[in-house]
């Protein structure tokens, strides 16, 4: 691989691959593992529909509660600036969406260049406060590890790289997009692996905390 | 001795005026972007220095190189190239065939030994001999004997600059690029399938008037045409940025001319000046015909997944990839499976059962 078209190529072919092999292979592997450890049985009287109330509660943490609110307010609202930023980027950027209807085999429409270009620039700078948050909080510092840091810097590298690409700012560009392409491959091999699993995993955890409290009559 | 003709002579001789001269000087000067000053250099260079011998070879290729040279409209800079320099062999071009045309070849060796630029079109297998031969002599063999004495090597066209259509998988000829074999000698690389046309004589009048090739990219390429890329300089680019997209090539988008990003434009990673300088004579180019650039200029373009399939499309295999992972996923997700579950029942199966009376006893 001498030079950055042969890079492009890799990236685009071989690696994409092996990526996408190992993203979806742990996925898979993480979800038998979760699902086939079962439920512990529920001996107390059933009060109220389990079901309905996992579905509540899956929808109601999408707030915190009122205190909690009060004490974090910087971390909700960067939080979700954050996600919806990232989101946005993600699944509305014209590229990515040709991406997506080659692999789905149907698309939606993008958002102009210009509102992603911003909305990118959000969210890297909304991620560096939210380090510098987590390098200066007392205890959330104590409560960080090695993977925390981790999941923070490939889940930052895709949007900067993007975003370096986007503005042709290294040059030349077959390179910058070779690696924005290598940051994301990045990130889909130690997705399954590490705490970004919550993407999904969120739903199941939150849906059984609520079905669990439901069926004691509990609602959250 | 005969005198060779100086470029001046011989252009007086083809009837060709001062003024055309000068016109062409100064056009070779804006394309290099070279300041205006140097107009006279180049003047005074060409028209002084004996006609530059080239030898050009041509190996697995189509002449689709060679044909963009000949077919620029006249009267051209092209025409006007060949008068400067003194084309002492091209196997399409020349007369002679056979055994005199390679009698050719020797003697322009021999003339001008260390002196003479070679020219390079197409692709040279070195998987067989025997898969490309002229005048019974291997194309790798023809190749090094002619680069030994060369003074530069200018490799025209994708093939001979990075392989070409010969070296598409599974390169069955064993094709190598001219920079495969050359070692310690001045090397340009010419690229597109085919290249601009005004790119080579520029390339020449430079090297006639310097003594030099131009500066080089990492691709060893031209600077002055190969320095920025397709889609920094399209004139769709506007399109691109609004999110404007032609889907098919006639639908709606398409006749607004909008951009061809998702019809597999390959404008963003390839390094040209078609959008720039354009083709027949400045007529119009790929994109402003309305088809996406195919990255001709570019190493292994040919390789790199449909024409038709948009840069952030992956190359063809990830379906393939996508099965096998979901195949061993769901695999080793069911064994750990049966694993959890075996645990969790032997720990069933085997835990104590302790009541308050046993703890009140203890
Ligand atoms: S047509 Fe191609 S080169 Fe032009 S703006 Fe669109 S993607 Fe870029
Ligand atoms: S537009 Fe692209 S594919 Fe077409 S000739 Fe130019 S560089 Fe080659």
């Amino acid at each position: 691989m001498d030079n950055y078209a042969d890079f492009l190529l890799w990236v685009r072919g071989p690696a994409f691959h092996i990526a996408l092999a190992i993203f979806l292979f742990g996925i898979l592997l993480r979800f038998f593992e979760i699902f086939s450890l079962g439920r512990r049985t529920e001996y107390a009287e059933v009060r109220g529909n389990a079901f309905l109330g996992g579905m509540r509660t899956l929808f109601t943490r999408f707030l915190p509660e009122k205190t909690t609110l009060k004490r974090i307010l910087f971390l909700v609202i960067a939080g979700y600036l954050f996600h919806l930023g990232f989101f946005i980027t993600f699944l509305f950027f014209d590229p990515h969406i040709v991406l997506f209807k080659s692999a789905l085999g149907f698309s939606w429409p993008g958002l102009p260049a210009p509102i992603i270009n911003i909305v990118t620039l959000i969210s890297l700078l909304v991620m560096i406060a939210l380090l510098i948050y987590r390098l200066n909080h007392p205890v959330l510092r104590l409560l960080s590890g090695f993977q925390d840091y981790l999941a923070w810097t490939i889940t930052f590298l895709p949007l900067l790289t993007g975003y370096l690409a986007f503005h042709h700012m290294i040059h030349p560009y077959p390179l910058i997009l070779a690696l924005h392409i290598l940051s994301v491959e990045l990130l889909m091999i130690l997705f399954p692996f590490t705490k970004l699993m919550h993407t999904f995993t969120f739903i199941i955890a939150r849906w059984t905390t609520g079905a669990r409290a439901a069926q004691k009559g509990v609602s959250l | 001795m005969l005198k060779t003709p100086t470029i001046g002579e011989s252009l007086r001789n083809e009837g060709i005026s001062r003024r055309e001269f000068i016109k062409f000087c100064a056009t070779a000067a804006s394309l290099m972007a070279l300041p205006a000053t140097m107009i006279p250099k180049i003047a005074e260079a060409l028209s002084n220095t004996p006609r530059q011998s080239v030898i050009w070879l041509s190996f697995q290729e189509c002449t689709g190189c060679t044909e963009a040279l000949t077919r620029a409209h006249a009267p051209s800079l092209e025409n006007l190239i060949f008068n400067t320099i003194s084309l002492d062999y091209h196997h399409t071009l020349q007369a002679a065939s056979g055994t005199a045309a390679e009698e050719a070849r020797e003697q322009a060796m021999h003339k001008h030994p260390g002196e003479y630029l070679l020219v390079v079109d197409g692709s040279i297998p070195i998987g067989n001999p025997g898969y490309s031969t002229i005048a019974g002599i291997s194309n790798q063999d023809m190749f090094l004997e002619v680069a030994k004495q060369a003074k530069a090597v200018i490799a025209v066209g994708t093939c001979a600059a990075f392989g070409g259509l010969p070296k598409a998988a599974p390169n069955p000829t064993g094709a190598v690029a001219v920079q495969d074999l050359l070692r310690d000698k001045p090397l340009v690389n010419v690229p597109g399938c085919p290249p601009i046309p005004v790119v080579i004589s520029s390339i020449v009048a430079h090297y006639i008037t310097f003594g030099g090739l131009p500066d080089l990219d990492n691709l060893k390429r031209p600077l002055p045409f190969f320095g920025q890329n397709i889609h920094d300089r399209c004139y769709r680019r506007p399109f691109y940025e609004r999110g404007q997209f032609a889907e098919t090539f006639d639908d709606e988008g398409a006749k607004q001319g909008w951009c061809l990003y998702k019809l597999g434009c390959k404008g963003p990673v390839t390094y040209n000046a078609c959008a720039l300088f354009k083709w027949n004579d400045a007529v119009s180019f790929p994109i402003e015909a309305g088809h996406g650039c195919l990255g001709c200029s570019e190493p292994n373009f040919w390789d790199a997944g449909s024409f038709y399939d948009a840069l952030s499309i992956p190359l063809p295999g990830a379906a393939k990839a996508a099965a096998y992972a979901g195949i061993a996923g769901t695999a080793v997700g069911i064994a750990a499976g049966a694993l959890n579950m075996y645990k969790k029942s032997t720990a069933i199966q085997q835990r104590e059962v302790v009541t308050v009376d046993d703890l009140e006893r203890k």
